[in-house]
């Protein structure tokens, strides 16, 4: 039953129209959701937050720093399943999703190297060291970067959706690396500061701004992937009596 | 609220530059990602349009 269930809602996933015309209703509410959280966030997190102890007012990065740090990973993820799906049962749709994460991503990975730097620099003194985490976050951006360079490679975009989906689920090793390199390695890094399966190492009215930025990352990312798919939808289906009907209607 | 005064605010303690380059950048950076789609999305519409005038022009 189940299971049933689950396979009707997959083939629909599969149709462009049916994807095209479910992602209109959500995103408002996801839009929604992230703009409330990325402002409520923000200022929580610069104006009521208290200072850090030891880094004082520098520490107020974090509130962008570790959201952009967790969807850089996640989207990594969400591209390679997408991909993977893609690969193994042809789907169009799952194809146009991944190919729709790798710039979100790219630009997550860019905001948490940035801002890793900025906040290094009083913090370490260096706004950039060779280390574990920092490395294999650059080699996330460089993964980024393949992803969307092979999907303009070819001229085929079956041929481009293979190469990079192929590329995503080969790269994914990155993301263990990534989560374990301040454990395994002798880092700056510090240890991780968000968790939801453990108490958290910080004070609640700190930590509490930090879940409300993670949460409008993510509705944010949502949103903008639910935009770029459709538009991907749009180019590709133009050719069909509903694209031309919707898009001439507008 | 944390701060005594909108300078000590926007000085943050000293620390004003990083943490201001640091939002500045990736408020950018957001607003581009959800504008880029946006604009995607017109540029869409106006070449349909474009289309239906021509088959409009040439029966």
């Amino acid at each position: 039953m189940m299971f049933e269930t689950f396979r009707t809602w997959f083939h629909r996933m599969g149709s462009p129209k049916w994807f095209y015309d479910i992602t209109g209703r959500w995103i408002p509410w996801f839009g929604g959701i992230a703009a409330l959280c990325l402002l409520v966030g923000t200022v929580w997190g610069l104006f009521f937050a208290p200072q850090d102890y030891q880094q004082g007012n520098s520490f107020r990065i974090i509130y962008i720093h570790v959201p952009a740090a967790i969807l850089a990973q996640s989207i990594f993820f969400t591209m390679a399943i997408a991909g993977g799906i893609g690969l193994i049962w042809k789907m169009k749709v799952a194809d146009m999703v991944a190919k729709s994460c790798a710039p979100i991503g790219a630009t997550m990975t860019f905001i948490a190297l940035f801002t890793g730097a900025v906040w290094g620099k009083p913090t370490w003194g260096a706004w950039w060291v060779w280390d574990a985490r920092l490395t294999s976050m650059l080699i996330l951006l460089f993964l980024y970067f393949g992803v969307i360079a092979l999907q303009s490679a070819f001229d085929s975009k079956q041929s481009a959706a293979r190469a990079s989906a192929i590329l995503s689920l080969v790269g994914v090793v990155n993301i263990p690396i990534i989560k374990y390199s301040v454990e395994w390695w002798n880092t700056l890094h510090q240890p991780a500061t968000f968790t939801l399966t453990e108490k958290p190492a910080m004070p609640m009215e700190m930590w509490m701004p930090l879940l409300v930025m993670v949460i409008g990352f993510y509705c944010f990312f949502a949103t903008v992937l639910m935009m770029r798919t459709r538009n991907e939808i749009l180019e590709r289906e133009k050719r069909t009596q509903w694209v031309q009907g919707l898009l001439s209607s507008q | 609220m944390h701060f005594d005064s909108f300078a000590d605010f926007i000085s943050m303690g000293g620390h004003g530059l990083y943490v201001w380059m640091a939002y500045g950048l990736t408020t950018v950076l957001l607003v581009i990602n959800f504008v880029l789609p946006v604009m995607h999305k017109r540029q869409l519409v106006k070449e349909q349009a474009r289309k239906m005038r021509r088959e409009q022009q040439t029966p």
